[in-house]
Order: C-alpha cells, then sequence, then structure tokens
C-alpha cells in the first residue's frame, strides 16, 4: 500500500506543555483514518502541523511527500480541509464558492467550468447553483463544503468533525460521500465525536494526554479491549487521561 | 411545570418558520429531553420560555407563570445554560459565581450544596479567568452558575455539544442527581444515545414535534421488524443491501446496517405481529451470497431511538 501521511516521533511543545508527544504512524493511499481523542488530548495540534499550518518541535513528517518543516506551501496546495465552521462563504452563490475555492488552488477556467458541473451533478444542486450559501439547509451546506475541499484533487483531505448538528439521515449521506472520495484514491483523515462514525473508519488512532495510546481497524481494538463497541473502547481508553480542556 | 401551547415562531418576516405550533408538557421533577438536529427549533423553544424571545402565536407557562405577563418572575425561578458560553471571560470562576449570586439576590454560602459535587471540581482554579478555562470546566462552571439561585426549572441547551464521550457521561450524571433534588429539567441535545438518560423525550425536526413519549414508550412504537446486518466489509455490503429490491430502508450503524424490509406490516402503536413485520427479510441472505458476499449475517434487534428518529423522518 503506497503511503501518503508519514509521521516519526512527531512532536509539539509550548514551553514546558508537550501538546503532541512522539507520534508516529502511517496513513495509506485511500484509507479512511479516524483520529480519536478527548477534549485537550492533543488532536488539533497534530492536525495542524500535518496541514503544514504549525511548526513541529522534533520528529519527522512527510504529507502527500513533502516534508512539514520544508515544504509546508505544497503541502497547502495537496491537501484540502474542512472543518465544522465551514469555509464557504455565505454571501456568495453555490457556484461562486466552488468559482473560488478552484481559482484560489489555480485552476484553469475551462476547468473549473467543468468541474462546477460535475460537482453539483454529483451533488443534485443543479437547481441550485444560483442560491446563495446562506439559504441552504445546514446538510446542504456540509455536503457542498466537502465538495470543494477536495476540488482541486488532493492527496489527502483532512475533516475536522464534520458531522455536527445535522440529522442522522444527512450524517450518513455525508458518509456516502466520504466514502465514494475514498474510492476515487482520496485519504480521509477524520475527527468525530460520534463513535459509531469510528467504526466506518479503516482504522482509528486515539490520543490520550497528548499520545497515540492505541491504533488499529475497529474490530482489531473492540478484540483487543475486549469491548462490544467503539465508544467502551474510547471511554476505556480517555477516563485514564490526566489532562482536562481543550 | 413547562406548558407550550400551539406556539409559533418565525424570523425574517416570517419567511423561515423556526417552530410550528409546538404543544408540549412538562411534569414536575421531570427529565425531560428535546432531541434534534440543528435548526429544529430547539433554541428558539428555549429563548421563548425563558422569556429572552416573544412568540408570534400561541402561549407558554413555566413554573406557572406565563411567559409574557409574569416574565419578572419567571427570570426569578429559573436557571439557563445556553449552547454558547457566556458567562464573563475576564472574570475568574468565583467571580463569575459571586456575580451571578449576587444578581439573584442570594450568596454562594445558601445554596453551597446543590452546587458542592459540581463545584469542588473545578474550585482548585477558582482564581482562573473563565475565558482560559477548558471546554469541560467551562461547561462546569456555567452550569454553577444557572444553579446558584436554586432554581425550579433548569433549561440546558446543548450543554454536551461537541464535548467527548467521557465528559458527557459525567454530565448526565450531574443531571441525574440534579434530578434527584427535584429540579424540572429541560435538556437539549442532537445526540440520539443520550435520549435514553430522559424520563420522557420530544424528537423534534424543522419547527414540529415528531413524537412525545417515554425513550421506551417511543422504541415500542417502531412500527416494523429492525434487523441488523453484518459483514467484514460494511461499505460494499451497504451497496448491496441498497440494491435488493424487497429493502424498504438502509442505514449504517456502526458495524452493522440497520435494514427494514418491504411487505413488512405497519403497526398502528398496538404492538405488531410477529410473522407481518418481517416482509421480504428472508430473502435477502441468498440474495447477498449470490452476489458473492459469504460472511453475511442478519439478526432481529431492538430499534434504539436515531432508528426510530430515521422512521419518523420518512414519514
Amino acid at each position: 500500500m503506497d503511503t501518503v501521511i508519514t509521521t516519526d516521533k512527531l512532536t509539539k511543545r509550548f514551553g514546558s506543555f508537550i501538546a503532541a508527544n512522539e507520534l508516529s504512524f502511517e496513513v495509506g493511499k485511500g484509507e479512511i483514518f479516524g483520529f480519536l481523542g478527548a477534549n485537550g488530548a492533543g488532536k488539533t495540534t497534530a492536525m495542524r502541523m500535518l496541514c503544514g499550518l504549525l511548526a513541529p518541535s522534533s520528529g519527522k513528517a512527510t504529507i502527500a511527500g513533502f516534508d512539514v518543516y520544508t515544504q509546508t506551501e505544497k503541502i497547502k496546495r495537496n491537501i484540502g480541509y474542512m472543518s465544522q465552521k465551514f469555509s464557504l462563504y455565505d454571501d456568495l452563490t453555490v457556484s461562486e464558492n466552488i468559482r473560488f475555492y478552484a481559482g484560489i488552488y489555480g485552476m484553469s477556467r475551462p476547468t473549473i467550468r467543468e468541474k462546477t458541473r460535475v460537482l453539483l451533478d454529483e451533488l443534485g444542486l443543479q437547481n441550485e447553483a444560483k442560491t446563495l450559501v446562506r439559504e441552504l439547509p445546514l446538510g446542504w451546506k456540509q455536503k457542498l463544503a466537502f465538495s470543494v475541499s477536495i476540488v482541486h484533487d488532493p492527496e489527502i483531505v483532512f475533516l475536522d468533525e464534520p458531522t455536527g448538528g445535522v440529522d442522522p439521515v444527512t450524517r450518513r449521506q455525508f458518509w456516502d460521500l466520504i466514502y465514494a472520495a475514498a474510492d476515487k484514491g482520496v485519504t480521509i483523515f477524520v475527527t468525530t465525536h460520534y463513535m459509531d462514525e469510528a467504526e466506518y473508519c479503516n482504522r482509528v488512532s486515539i490520543m490520550v494526554d497528548g499520545v497515540i495510546a492505541a491504533l488499529d481497524s475497529p474490530a482489531g481494538l473492540k478484540r483487543q479491549y475486549g469491548s462490544g463497541s467503539m465508544e467502551d473502547v474510547f471511554y476505556e481508553l480517555a477516563r485514564k487521561a490526566k489532562r482536562t480542556g481543550d | 411545570m413547562i406548558t407550550l401551547d400551539k406556539i409559533t415562531k418565525t424570523y425574517n418576516k416570517g419567511q423561515v418558520e423556526a417552530v410550528k405550533e409546538v404543544s408540549l408538557e412538562v411534569k414536575p421533577g421531570e427529565l425531560f429531553g428535546l432531541i434534534g438536529p440543528d435548526g429544529a427549533g430547539k433554541t428558539t423553544i428555549f429563548r421563548i420560555l425563558t422569556t429572552l424571545l416573544l412568540a408570534d402565536k400561541g402561549t407558554a407557562t413555566v413554573n406557572g407563570f406565563d411567559v409574557v405577563k409574569d416574565y419578572v418572575k419567571i427570570r426569578n425561578s429559573v436557571g439557563y445554560m445556553p449552547g454558547r458560553f457566556s458567562l464573563y471571560q475576564d472574570l475568574t470562576i468565583e467571580e463569575n459565581l459571586h456575580f451571578f449570586a449576587t444578581v439573584f439576590g442570594t450568596t454562594i454560602e445558601a445554596n453551597y450544596d446543590l452546587i458542592k459535587d459540581i463545584y469542588q471540581q473545578i474550585e482548585p482554579f477558582k482564581d482562573r479567568r473563565a475565558g482560559k478555562l477548558s471546554g469541560g470546566m467551562k461547561q462546569k462552571l456555567a452550569l454553577c452558575c444557572a444553579l446558584i439561585h436554586k432554581p425550579a426549572v433548569l433549561f440546558l441547551d446543548e450543554p454536551t455539544t461537541g464535548v467527548d464521550v467521557v465528559s458527557r457521561k459525567e454530565f448526565w450524571e450531574m443531571l441525574g442527581r440534579l434530578k434527584n433534588e427535584g429540579i424540572t429539567i429541560l435538556v437539549s441535545t442532537p445526540y440520539m444515545d443520550e435520549a435514553t438518560r430522559c424520563d420522557r423525550i420530544a424528537l423534534i425536526q424543522k419547527g414540529s414535534i415528531l413524537s412525545v413519549d417515554e425513550p421506551e414508550g417511543i422504541i415500542r412504537n417502531f412500527p416494523v421488524e429492525l434487523f441488523a446486518v453484518h459483514a467484514a466489509n460494511t461499505h460494499r455490503l451497504l451497496k448491496e443491501v441498497r440494491g435488493y429490491e424487497g429493502t424498504d430502508s438502509c442505514f449504517a450503524f456502526g458495524d452493522a446496517l440497520h435494514v427494514t424490509f418491504k411487505g413488512a406490516v405497519v403497526a398502528d402503536g398496538q404492538g405488531k405481529s410477529a410473522a407481518g413485520g418481517q416482509g421480504e427479510a428472508s430473502g435477502l441472505l441468498p440474495y447477498l451470497r449470490a452476489k458473492g458476499l459469504e460472511d453475511v449475517r442478519m439478526e432481529k434487534i431492538t430499534p434504539g431511538i436515531e432508528d426510530c428518529f430515521i422512521n419518523l423522518l420518512k414519514n
């Protein structure tokens, strides 16, 4: 399996506080990788390093083949990112948002036109192309935000709690999009507080107090901890945390 | 203790119907849950009941007081923890608590027993400013401030959103203890699994109530039989089960699929016949095996609240 994320003892210190401590793991191409942890475990710090937004204190990491110390601009061009606080512009229309983000990634006008058509088609939003994003229901916004985050065909997309707040059916439709992207070879790196979503991942890591306390397939983790569900596995690990907070 | 009678609230000059003719009743001492996604109207209901927002139509009372005429009395007798952290970021833990006690004409000491269990967890940091606290600690402080005047009714708007599994579990244990103190609690959450912690729940979507009952009652009223289907490759399984023509609904639930079948007799809420509820279930496994999925298993299961919510959305 080709690896697209490799980290080796990746560490971030803030003064005497070690937010992320010697993280070592690999993520393969097309894999759906769940990145879990309690509030304050160090997930956000780790994600920021992997996205080239925060320089590590020590250790190594390559993202899509690029170094997190020296090639952060190349990393940013080759990844997508979506957070719960959508990065869509409320006062632009659906197609303007697509054009804007595709433009930022330097795509040509004919490519953007074609991409917009395909994307609106896939999302069933043809009739909403000229609707302001503000007027879309939350679930549609989320799907659009995801599609826009992979508009430039990145190798990896980082999803930071992408499904918060939507109804159970919309949440599952969102996962259909994730699966479809993974089938095309996009690597998915996702955080979530919904433990049933952890089960949808190929592999899951659980961070506790800055370290990766467990990493395996959901089935493997459940076997290892003798638990019936990922919720029990998570609870077993995270309740030992000494740190509190975000 | 809380009543809503055909409450309607619109925004943007009537263009957005946030709450549509909602009627509800919460009994004294009840732990009542409003369960629904963002945009369902939960926060609007909270704001109307806490007298911060006027309804367009309908009436509502809290603790026997009308939300319009007696708003001052309501404000004195309820505690409200809004969804967004609303304490003073540049006051310390202790200063915030002292401030809220003073506003309500009481002291921290007078009602210390009520908050003791919760406050002791954050007391070591009492000189830290609220803005510098972690999410879990902010949540505990906000709860203390909402309780400091010993309210008869406690309103908690999405107290566990974005909070990890461990803190969520602790929070619900705290609510259980407050309920034992006799406080009536109305709490909202988007997490369906928290519904079973409540005495009764209302499932709400797009401003309308889908169902109100005890969690067990809502589960009992699930109209057909529900099956869990397992295979090693859940993603592939999902595609194939959706392709089976006897499938009525099929959704991923963790490592299994939850499936209902066509031809199942829909119960009228009075219980269902074991024979009629299955529909075309028996044909699924042969169908999947013919498609090359060898390791499939299927069993009948009891639905959860999330299954019920999905089913109600369908109608």
